[in-house]
């Protein structure tokens, strides 16, 4: 009996250890891509909460800006508040449906270029290299018995991997204050302690999920991929390594001593490892559709170059789908790219998406920046007076979205006769109107009484707001009067 | 790869898609692999036991007789309310303050004070209150409304206050507000039929019956008992707190059989004196609170008599 007998199990492992990932430094198309995505993420991440939008004196001036101590949230000419929360609902379902979109038409480029992780770990990747040197150098490095010079070394990557941690956790609280004052506070140490908290432990996560667990994440924890395979169908364009045209693999020496002989030639793959080498998730493209592949294209532009370089036509990986790859064996030519684009599908997907896209829109333009609404005293629900006269009690919010104060005239109709105060004045001083000052960006709440003379009858009771000033727009709210007779229904 | 290596379990073998091996049973053909978890994993499972560890040591958490371990901590819920109690009547202070050091005439005429007392007035209101005048102070039979415009002792906010503070013929106060209506028909001031004749007077004047014999009969009888305290018109005298009797609201109702059961036992409410139960910050809160309720009276300044 042996222990390396195949035959036998190998001793179970109790958890299995990470193999290290070391890609290689590679240029083309898809590196470029990916260097432009790269770029854009981070310069709207970084650069976002430090534009400035000039909203006059009652409100703050950054451009995005996601006060949640006062419920507002600012974006440019937009600001939603807290009852407007379905266009961010609107958002996120149109961010959900572009990526089953996107997805359908081209697998998984979420992962490959613009997800946060996809973005961090490239970011950290470059690091090392920028430190360790390339791929082989960093293989030694690893291998290398712990001394002065690999220590310094790892200290050293270490601390600019916590030096982008730091930044990147730092960055993330700027949108939810002002951000020159926030800095300020920040280095002076008077911020809020949940300030320091948020980039203690954004700090910690990027330096552990970028620097350390990077394509565990996607692998292990991340429930994008699984969802996305769901999502994938026999047209969608994936990372794909045609078998048909590379096997049967072998290098360029073999090939050559095979045609020697007379015996068949090899497939174009010349079995390089190129594209294992590159690959920041550590797969082999070769064995078939995994779940590691964030197709960020990489093994296709290392894959060009080795074919380049031994004359041989590129597109041994590339993007093509699963229709393709089972017709392009016999050698048919690939589907054109508009047809693969183009179908009821990706159509389906692009119509909801474009049409939430333009319903927020629409709602966006007509909705009312300044609204009433009135709710009714249930208890009591009237008041007899001396006099014989009746009254009723009302809440009425007025709720002002603009960034100034707004004079505004409240006005009641249904009882005939009826006059209105609040709870802040006598009723001497009731009025058949009611002028307001509603402060800027505020929802003003006022106890309204509605007096009804000797003799009113219950029924339906409507309440009115129109702005005096120079905009205009108004809004009604319909409730009930009661009396001793009931409540008109 | 890695290393630490347990015994393999009987029947298992290595699985030739996947390189892993079995867990040992087999359920119809169906295998289970015994994948190993990833290090990371298993590092922050045991890191969360150790978290866990430490929290029990820290918190309340382990349940025993007469409640859980206390933590070294020493932290509790009920302590957290008290601290969040504290801060919330810390913050209240100035205003506290304020109205305190405010005459109550003037709280009605001060925006910011008379919001503020309102709300408290509310919320005091609400734990004091509600038991006799209702959630919505539209009181009961017995319990004066004071949503309404009708006062039986004032309805300005010095009067109100005055009421709060000494509450009415409250035993053990003697500033409480206090009168006494006789029990006309028990103490055989009235027989039972002139107490009918009163009764038909009282629901002429307020509108209710028409003039009849007995009515007729009952205005004289009112001149002659009932004048003094409610007025030659029935239009009541809020220095006794005699209701006006002319309006269209009644404490314990204006149809015959109540007032017939009023006059011949009389009534005679209750109110405690709240000084000896509250602070005066939450009586002066309470007084612009029942002000405000739609029916509060402008305060009309004592007449200054011409000077000589």
């Amino acid at each position: 009996m042996n222990a390396s007998d195949p035959r036998l199990p190998a001793p179970v492992a109790l958890y299995a250890a990470r193999v290290p990932v070391f890609p290689r430094k590679i240029d083309g198309w898809f590196r470029r891509f990916k260097w432009a995505v790269m770029a854009v993420c981070l310069i709207v991440y970084w650069g976002t909460p430090w534009l400035r939008w000039d909203r006059g004196a009652y409100a703050p001036n950054q451009a995005v800006l996601i006060d949640v101590a006062h419920r507002r949230f600012y974006m440019f000419a937009i600001e939603i508040w807290p009852h407007e929360f379905y266009f961010v609902a609107g958002l996120l379902i149109m961010a959900g449906i572009g990526l089953f979109l996107v997805t359908s038409v081209v697998g998984r480029a979420w992962c490959g270029y613009a997800c946060p992780q996809t973005v961090w770990t490239d970011l950290y990747q470059h690091v090392d290299r920028l430190i360790d040197g390339d791929r082989n150098a960093q293989l030694r490095l690893q291998a290398a018995p712990w001394g002065l010079g690999k220590i310094a070394r790892r200290l050293g990557k270490w601390a600019i991997y916590l030096a982008i941690a730091f930044l990147t956790g730092g960055a993330w609280i700027f949108y939810f204050a002002d951000a020159p004052t926030l800095q300020r506070q920040f280095w002076t140490g008077s911020a809020d302690p949940v300030a320091y908290a948020t980039v203690a432990v954004l700090t910690l996560t990027t330096f552990v999920l970028g620097g350390f667990m990077r394509e565990q994440v996607c692998i292990y924890m991340c429930p994008w991929p699984r969802i996305q395979s769901a999502m994938l169908d026999e047209k969608s364009l994936l990372v794909t390594y045609k078998h048909w045209r590379g096997e049967p693999r072998g290098s360029l020496k073999s090939s050559q001593r095979r045609a020697e002989s007379g015996l068949p030639g090899l497939g174009d793959c010349i079995d390089c490892l190129q594209c294992v080498a590159v690959c920041p998730t550590g797969i082999d493209i070769r064995e078939g559709p995994d779940i590691g592949c964030i197709t960020c294209g990489l093994c296709i532009d290392a894959c060009d170059r080795a074919m380049a370089q031994v004359g041989r036509p590129r597109g041994l990986i590339d993007y093509c789908t699963l229709e393709d790859a089972e017709t392009g064996a016999p050698g048919k030519p690939d589907t054109p790219l508009l047809r693969t684009i183009l179908r009821p599908r990706t159509l389906i997907y692009f119509t909801i998406w474009a049409g939430i896209g333009a319903g927020l829109l629409f709602m966006l333009g007509t909705r009312s920046r300044l609204t009433l609404s009135v709710a009714k005293d249930r208890n009591p629900e009237y008041v007899q007076l001396s006099g014989g006269a009746v009254r009723d009690g009302y809440t009425v919010k007025v709720r002002n979205m603009e960034d100034r104060p707004r004079p505004v005239l409240l006005t009641t109709s249904g009882v005939p006769g009826a006059l209105i105060y609040t709870d802040e004045m006598d009723d001497h001083a009731a009025a058949p109107r009611l002028a307001l000052n509603v402060p800027a960006d505020t929802t003003l709440r006022l106890r309204v009484y509605v007096l009804g003379p000797k003799g009113a009858k219950p029924g339906p009771e409507q309440f009115r707001i129109h702005a005096l000033d120079h905009d205009r727009g108004d809004d009604d709210a319909r409730v009930t009067f009661s009396t001793p007779e009931g409540d008109g229904h | 790869m890695t290393h630490d290596s347990h015994h393999t379990p009987a029947g298992s073998r290595r699985d030739d898609a996947t390189g892993t091996h079995t867990v040992g049973h087999e359920w119809d053909g169906i295998e289970e692999l015994d994948t190993p978890l990833p290090r990371w994993w298993v590092t922050i499972f045991v890191a969360c036991i150790v978290f866990a560890i430490g929290y029990v040591v820290l918190y309340p958490a382990l349940p025993g007789l007469n409640g859980a371990t206390p933590g070294l901590l020493g932290w509790t819920s009920r302590g957290t309310l008290a601290a969040d109690q504290r801060a919330n009547y810390a913050s209240h202070a100035k205003l506290r303050a304020a109205i305190a050091a405010t005459p109550v005439e003037d709280l009605i005429r001060n925006p910011v004070l008379q919001r503020a007392a309102i709300e408290g007035g509310s919320a005091a209101f609400k734990v004091n209150c509600v038991q006799c005048h209702g959630a919505g102070a539209a009181g009961g039979k017995g319990y004066p409304n004071l949503n309404d415009d009708d006062w039986l002792w004032g309805g300005d906010i010095g009067a109100i206050w005055q009421t709060l503070q000494h509450g009415i013929r409250y035993p053990g106060d003697d500033a409480t507000r206090s009168s006494q209506m006789p029990a006309f028909g028990k103490d055989g001031i009235l027989t039972a039929a002139q107490v009918q004749d009163v009764v038909s007077h009282v629901r002429v004047i307020s509108g209710q019956e028409a003039v009849s014999a007995s009515a007729q009969r009952g205005a004289a009888l009112f001149a002659a008992n009932c004048a003094v305290c409610h007025g030659a018109n029935g239009e009541g005298n809020r220095a006794v707190g005699a209701p006006r009797l002319t309006d269209a609201i009644w404490l314990y109702g204006g149809d015959r059989d109540n007032l017939t059961e009023t006059v011949t036992y009389a009534r005679n409410g209750v109110m405690p004196a709240w000084s000896q139960r509250l602070d005066p910050v939450t009586i002066k809160m309470l007084a612009v609170y029942v002000h405000s309720r739609g029916g509060g009276e402008v305060t009309v300044p004592p007449v200054t008599p011409p000077s000589p």
